[in-house]
């Protein structure tokens, strides 16, 4: 293979890039119906940020009330509404539709050198789908909320409020089809319309990641749909799917729901593995370690992850065999993990690391992610599983892989593309601060979460015994903290989108191909087809893509020479 | 000698001129040669992308019925699970129609040969011919719908009867949606050959998108009538 890949027969070295094209979208473009996957991207992060802002506040007002044993704060089934809808919020408006939709449309098609997606009205569609669903969800919080968490369990969620409970299963069914049309859509465009110069196995690892998530998102979402309808039906209609009283039965439910939302989590950090091979590998001046081992990965943990969701009802009367089988495959999904997590540090071992805020994040990940995994790996066992369940020993866990997976992933993410999607530079020092008390926050919230749990302390309750107050004081103060941590990154953004430096073309002297572009990308990305020469990562050559002030005509020529 | 010249010069300047005409006519020909063929180019580019983007329309429609029949699987699962779970089944009370639903279930599956018939008409470019099979499809699926609606009528208990009625009417409902929109699938197909002239020999994948729902469609519906009439009389 040759050393380097730079796709463009000119040298841009006339290029300063920094979005006044007179093609460019304008900022009221955004809050409008447009084709453009770019913009429909954005559109994904900037809708689902806001709900992970709203998310956020009823978290720390969650907080707030588990200060003390008492329910001082919050009334109990205002606990109980803020309790499900924070679920809701951060998996179906905010990880979900900011690492698919967002990221997913933005870089797939300028990562293989498409125009645009392969059905762009089609994909406008998918995202216009979500306001509505918002405004359900929304909407059903002021009807009392739905308060059977965000499983939703029958036969609590059949009882109780029943308008804001069938409000809340139209958000997610919303959502659901939402994801379904987009998976579909990034199939066909990845299929159909890679440049053919590059082969698969020079697809860039996020790209190989999303083509594992959409074959997910395709398999398990339908599942969902089913049961939320049939709950509909329950709720609704008098039909007796969930009424153990005329031959129903409440387990069925949980079996469809997580045949979906099991895979879900893979769903929310399968695309997060796809940025941090980015990350890692453009920020430490290194090919990725076994670029074929991480893509292959992407795909057994699509198919094992098929597999296990009856490791969350282990204690729902499931036989023992049952319990053995999921034992056994919930474990064998830390192999791909791990695979992905050596490749990562191999990546990084020797590497030549700037250690900028991006990739702060990308290892802040790996150190949250290996202790959510390995929490994760002693869950996945029935018998301990058991012991702990439904405690807070589950809630640090799962806190663990989110916040510190894909939230982690997701921060990254932005520090990394941001001067590509709006042709400016982030404040570093301001993301540092960010990533500190982020990092801070974090492990002082849910660390103390594993003591309470294997003390005992169950999980979803406004009130618990007195003798946890104190740990309960830390989780609080950690939490205030995360909360805070959020102010530097948003001032940052406003900032730093009309007042930071012109980013140019390739701030970080990336070889994927987004990087070969303008930044802000024109509107169908690139001004001729490039063409691919070698893999996506091949850095570290002797004269090429190091850090020094080399010019991109310079690089283009030196790879010239080298290919002859 | 002077005429020798000057007749030199007119031979020259004949000659250069006539070099010049012949220079511009092949300069002509050439730029006309280069138009028809960047006409030709685009043509056929246009007729590329457009192939291309059919083929695109297949393969999505292909991924997303694959999607749809995970929900119809997660269906049959539950519905094998509560039947699993009931030694009397159906419930005393909610017993099925065999025949009157066999007629139907014949009824349907035929219409999936009825509209192949029209895809190898339009393949034909016999647009007659396919709107006519076409709209046969439509008629049948439309039957089909009515005599689910008169079953529905007569069997004389509801939805919330027992957890058998509730998966009868949920699956055979859930299905007739999916027949309904293949017929409004197919009026659309009608509708846009009629009055926009869609579709022939080299143009059909709207048609063969149809065509290929309405086969899902009777499929899924063979392994309901299964599941539902047939296994609930043995």
């Amino acid at each position: 293979m040759a050393q380097a890949q730079i796709p463009l027969d000119k040298p841009p070295a006339a290029d300063v890039g920094h979005g006044h094209h007179p093609e460019q979208w304008k900022w009221y473009h955004y809050f409008w119906y447009n084709t453009d996957h770019k913009v429909i991207g954005i559109q994904y992060i900037v809708f689902s940020f806001a709900f992970y802002l709203i998310a956020g506040m009823m978290a720390l007002f969650m907080r707030a009330e588990l200060y003390t044993p008492d329910p001082d704060v919050l009334d109990p089934t205002v606990y109980n509404s803020f309790l499900t809808n924070h679920g809701t919020m951060m998996i179906f408006f905010w990880v979900v539709p900011a690492a698919i939709g967002g990221f997913g449309n933005y870089l797939v098609p300028i990562m293989i050198g498409a125009k645009d997606m392969a059905f762009p009205n089609l994909n406008a569609i998918a995202f216009w789908v979500n306001p509505p669903a918002g405004a359900f969800l929304l909407a059903s919080i002021f009807m009392g909320g739905a308060q059977a968490g965000w499983t939703s369990y029958p036969p609590l969620s059949r009882i109780t409020n029943p308008n804001a409970q069938s409000l809340w299963i139209l958000a997610i069914a919303t959502v659901g089809t939402s994801s379904i049309l987009g998976a579909l859509n990034f199939l066909v465009t990845i299929w159909k319309l890679k440049i053919p110069s590059m082969k698969w196995d020079q697809l860039p690892l996020f790209v190989w990641a999303m083509v594992a998530t959409s074959a997910l998102a395709l398999f398990s979402t339908p599942v969902l749909a089913i049961g939320l309808f049939l709950l509909l039906f329950d709720i609704n209609f008098g039909t007796n799917f969930f009424r153990p009283e005329n031959g129903g039965d409440v387990v069925v439910y949980q079996h469809l729901f997580w045949f979906y939302s099991h895979p879900a989590v893979y769903l929310m950090i399968l695309p997060i593995f796809g940025i941090m091979s980015e990350v890692i590998s453009t920020h430490s001046r290194k090919p990725i370690f076994g670029y074929k081992a991480i893509a292959y990965s992407s795909l057994a943990i699509c198919f094992v992850g098929l597999f296990v969701w009856v490791h969350h009802m282990f204690t729902s009367g499931t036989p023992a065999w049952m319990r053995m089988f999921f034992t056994i495959s919930t474990l064998i999904v830390a192999v791909p993990t791990g695979v992905k997590i050596f490749g990562w540090v191999a990546t990084l071992w020797g590497g030549k690391i700037r250690l900028n805020s991006a990739l702060l994040f990308a290892v802040g990940l790996l150190a949250m992610f290996v202790m959510g995994g390995l929490s994760g790996v002693t869950l996945g066992t029935a018998p301990f599983d058991l012991h702990v369940h439904d405690t807070y020993y589950i809630v640090a866990h799962f806190h663990y892989v989110l916040f510190g997976g894909s939230v982690y992933g997701l921060y990254a993410g932005i520090y990394h593309w941001f001067p590509k999607m709006t042709g400016r530079m982030l404040n570093e020092p301001l993301g540092k601060v960010h990533f500190i008390l982020t990092f801070i926050g974090t492990n002082l919230t849910f660390l103390p979460m594993h003591e309470l749990g294997l003390q005992g302390m169950p999980r979803r309750i406004a009130m618990y015994d007195p003798k946890f107050e104190s740990i309960n004081h830390i989780c609080t103060y950690g939490s205030m903290i995360l909360g805070f941590s959020i102010l530097p990154f948003i001032v940052n953004i406003i900032w730093s989108w009309s007042k930071g430096p012109i980013a140019g073309r390739n701030p970080w002297r990336s070889l994927t191909l987004e990087w070969q572009t303008t930044s802000p990308p024109a509107i169908e990305n690139f001004e001729e087809e490039p063409i691919m020469w070698a893999g996506p990562y091949d850095y570290g050559v002797d004269t090429v893509m190091d850090d020094s002030e080399q010019s991109v005509a310079e690089m283009l020529a030196t790879v010239k020479e080298e290919m002859k | 000698m002077t005429s020798g010249i000057i007749s030199n010069l007119f031979s020259l300047v004949t000659n250069l001129s006539q070099l010049r005409i012949k220079e511009v006519e092949v300069m002509q020909t050439a730029i006309e040669t280069t138009n028809n063929d960047a006409v030709a180019e685009a043509a056929e580019q246009e007729a590329i992308e457009h192939s291309a983007h059919e083929d695109y329309r297949l393969l999505g429609l292909t991924i997303f019925l694959a999607s749809e029949s995970l929900m119809f699987l997660a269906l049959f699962a539950s519905y094998l699970i509560y039947r699993g779970a009931h030694p009397v089944w159906p419930p005393e009370g909610t017993e099925v129609e065999l025949v009157f639903p066999a007629i139907n279930t014949v009824i349907l599956v035929s219409s999936s040969f009825v509209i192949h018939q029209g895809d190898v008409a339009l393949k034909k470019n016999d647009v007659k011919g396919f709107r006519l099979w076409y709209a046969i499809t439509i008629l049948m699926g439309a039957i089909f719908l009515g005599g689910q609606a008169y079953e529905y009528m007569t069997l004389g208990y509801g939805l919330s009867t027992n957890i058998f009625s509730s998966c009868f009417y949920f699956m055979t409902g859930f299905h007739g949606l999916h027949v309904f929109v293949g017929l409004l699938l197919m009026l659309g197909v009608l509708w846009r050959s009629r009055r926009m002239g869609h579709y022939n020999a080299t143009k059909h994948t709207g048609p063969e998108m149809a065509e290929i729902y309405w086969h899902f469609v009777d499929v899924i519906w063979v392994v309901l009538f299964t599941l539902l009439y047939i296994l609930t009389h043995l």
